[in-house]
């Protein structure tokens, strides 16, 4: 395991020594970025569960980097960058994908805690790279709110610290996951209660629940969109994963209050604000990450709920949220470029004047609002089914929530996609491959599940409980 | 337990409660930033004793660090910037000083209440410095909410972060890996900030953040 950290390690800052060194950076970016592709689950065996996000983190990550390197030459044609900042923007991507996957990887609660920290700071600088007066205030916002949380988050971690060493013993022991799980029962139920509550808060804000998401649609509408589509298909994943795992810990002393009530009340806040957000929304990008926030609470509550069934329905939305999510952000950006704009008054009729594009954004959307054909579709029920198993009175402001979100989705598309083409338009040079590739991921996912991930995410969903 | 021991580091983190209280109610600029220092100043104090009772030389480091970068250091590199900037002027409070007093005392008590109680298994050093440790986070939120300045926020942020090195340091045996990175993560913290901040000065000629509240992206 050791040796493919280091190996991560080693060719990412490769990957950063050329970016910075280069002038004509973008390729190679995406090629390094190829070659560094690391091999998963050969090496990494901490378990099942972090793998299976890695595999789809560096994935992800490997096609935003395709779609950023012509996204970033338009931005650079146009003037809305400079070469200086395309050097830190690359950078900045590949330190952002080192703590990423060191969040991921850690062992350790405190090493955890740093990657996180580490990947808010460089999103913070890359929110604010555009430094229009609305760029940097998205990006002040975030970073008072992100540190925020993750202070907090720390005040929980050193919390678990203390509860666990009476028991493990002082010392690096008391911080390791796999010795934490396995002593788990025996910790003071009431201090692990008090720092899950921060690291509820902590994590929580990172996630964008519903109290303290202010920052994520301002940092989604204000960065660059590759950085949209990391943030909303990478970053929110990582810090729920964070979450997840003190939650496994919690799950595992008996005397803790159960983590699930707290996690499903903040979900399903979260989705219903986020889908009433959404009728009102102006901006393309916000009203995309309006909809994240909608469905990580959907993930929350699916985890929160717990069980086999519901933490394999989290798990499963999980991925194609950040697939489906991201292939969207990849058709957004692309056709912000071509109208030179963002607002949703002034895009229309994409289906004729940029075919791809159009019916690319029809497709993510119609797959994200969860329609049949698609993986969400087979998640989001999963998850509607087992709540009406468990709780049938959660069910009803679920479900209403979710055709809340849909009718927002279904409304903003037909302008968006069809109708009278609005507004000047210029042709765009886009990569459609990323787009299509994650679009047709998710749809194989909707239809056909292989065995083998089916069983493999039924281990995992069995390890978080 | 009831000793010297337990006296000094009592001492020193009701100490470090007391001045961010009082960092609650500094008005301009330079005294918010001298009071900063002696914030730091105490924190180094009350980690050195921690590494000196609890025999953990690696503390000392931590309250090394804590003295060099956020006692001297930082608010020399603020105190510049303020003075660059032309903003050694009143700070301006959203909430005025009573009311801020009243809540900061009410926070104190809240986090003595939540953790007095919660962590009986641990010994009553432990308790009481975690107990102020919590206080101290929740003042430094305080302050960050109350205040609109860039240059204040940030003073409340680490007087947060101040507050999480001393619950670090309180936390029996943490290992290093911890202290050092939140000593690191300020610096960088201090990095992105010193950058934002000179950012807003090209753009605004203000760090006034309630007037970056008027870019928000969504005017119809």
């Amino acid at each position: 395991m050791a040796a493919a950290v280091l190996a991560l390690v080693a060719s990412y800052r490769l990957g950063a020594a050329i970016n910075v060194l280069a002038t004509a950076l973008t390729q190679i970016a995406a090629w390094v970025l190829v070659f560094a592709r690391p091999e998963p689950s050969l090496y990494l065996h901490i378990d099942d569960f972090n793998i299976f996000l890695i595999v789809l983190n560096t994935f992800v990550a490997f096609t935003t980097s395709v779609f950023s390197a012509s996204y970033i030459a338009h931005e650079l044609a146009t003037g809305r960058l400079t070469e200086g900042y395309l050097r830190f923007y690359h950078a900045m991507y590949q330190v952002l994908l080192l703590a990423m996957n060191l969040a991921l990887l850690a062992n350790n609660i405190g090493l955890m805690w740093v990657a996180i920290e580490l990947a808010t700071l460089t999103t913070v600088m890359m929110v604010g790279i555009y430094r229009t007066p609305a760029a940097l205030e998205a990006a002040w916002k975030y970073f008072i709110l992100g540190s925020v949380g993750i202070a907090l988050a720390l005040f929980g971690t050193i919390l678990v610290y203390l509860a666990a060493s009476p028991t493990v013993g002082q010392g690096l022991d008391a911080m390791a996951w796999t010795v934490l799980v396995v002593k788990a029962p025996a910790f003071d139920p009431a201090l692990l209660n008090l720092a899950f509550v921060f690291l509820l808060v902590g994590y929580g804000t990172k996630i964008g629940l519903a109290p303290l998401h202010a920052w994520l649609p301002d940092a989604h509408a204000e960065g660059p969109t590759p950085i949209s589509a990391v943030l909303s298909g990478l970053l929110l994943n990582v810090a729920l994963y964070a979450l997840l795992r003190f939650k496994i810990l919690l799950t595992a002393n008996a005397e803790a209050l159960s983590p699930g009530g707290l996690m499903i009340g903040m979900g399903l806040v979260s989705l219903i604000f986020a889908a009433l957000m959404l009728y009102k929304r102006r901006d393309v990008k916000r009203m995309f990450a309006y909809s994240s926030i909608e469905h990580m609470g959907l993930i929350t509550l699916a985890f929160g709920m717990g069980g086999p069934i519901a933490s394999f329905a989290g798990l499963f939305h999980m991925t194609m949220h950040s697939l489906t999510k991201s292939a969207i952000f990849f058709a957004v950006g692309h056709i912000s470029q071509a109208k030179g704009t963002q607002k949703l008054a002034e895009i229309g009729g994409l289906t004729e004047t940029h075919p791809v594009l159009g019916w690319g954004l029809v497709l993510g959307v119609v797959a994200i609002a969860g329609m049949p054909p698609f993986g969400i579709f087979m998640s989001e029920f999963l998850v509607v089914t087992s709540t009406f198993a468990r709780e049938p009175l959660l069910a009803i402001p679920l479900v209403a929530g979710l055709l809340t979100g849909i009718g927002a989705l279904v409304l903003r598309m037909q302008k968006l996609a069809f109708g009278r083409p609005v507004g000047e338009s210029a042709p765009v040079k886009a990569s459609y491959l990323p787009l299509v590739v994650h679009l047709a991921i998710v749809l194989v996912a909707g239809v056909f599940l292989p065995d083998a991930l089916v069983a493999w995410f039924r281990a995992v969903a069995t390890l978080i409980g | 337990m009831h000793g010297l021991a337990f006296d000094v580091s009592h001492l020193l983190a009701g100490g470090l409660v007391l001045i961010s209280l009082m960092l609650l109610y500094q008005d301009r600029m330079y005294s918010l930033l001298n009071v900063f220092a002696l914030h730091a100043v105490v924190l180094a104090l009350a980690v050195a004793w921690q590494a000196h009772i609890q025999t953990a030389p690696h503390l000392y480091l931590t309250a090394a660090i804590a003295l060099l970068f956020k006692g001297a250091a930082i608010p020399i590199a603020l105190r510049r910037m303020v003075q660059r900037l032309g903003i050694d002027r009143t700070v301006e409070t959203v909430v005025g000083v009573g009311p801020t007093m009243l809540v900061g005392i009410g926070l104190v008590a809240l986090a003595i209440m939540v953790m007095l109680p919660i962590t009986g298994q641990a010994d009553v050093l432990t308790q009481e410095d975690l107990a102020f440790a919590l206080s101290v986070v929740l003042l430094g939120l305080l302050m960050m909410v109350t205040r609109r300045n860039a240059v204040s926020q940030v003073v409340g942020f680490m007087s947060l972060e101040n507050g999480l090195i001393l619950a670090a340091a309180g936390a029996k045996g943490m290992p290093l890996v911890v202290e050092i990175s939140v000593a690191f993560s300020v610096l960088i913290a201090f990095i992105v900030i010193g950058i934002f901040l000179f950012r807003i000065r090209e753009r605004f000629d203000t760090v006034d953040v309630q007037v970056l509240d008027g870019y928000r992206g969504e005017q119809p």
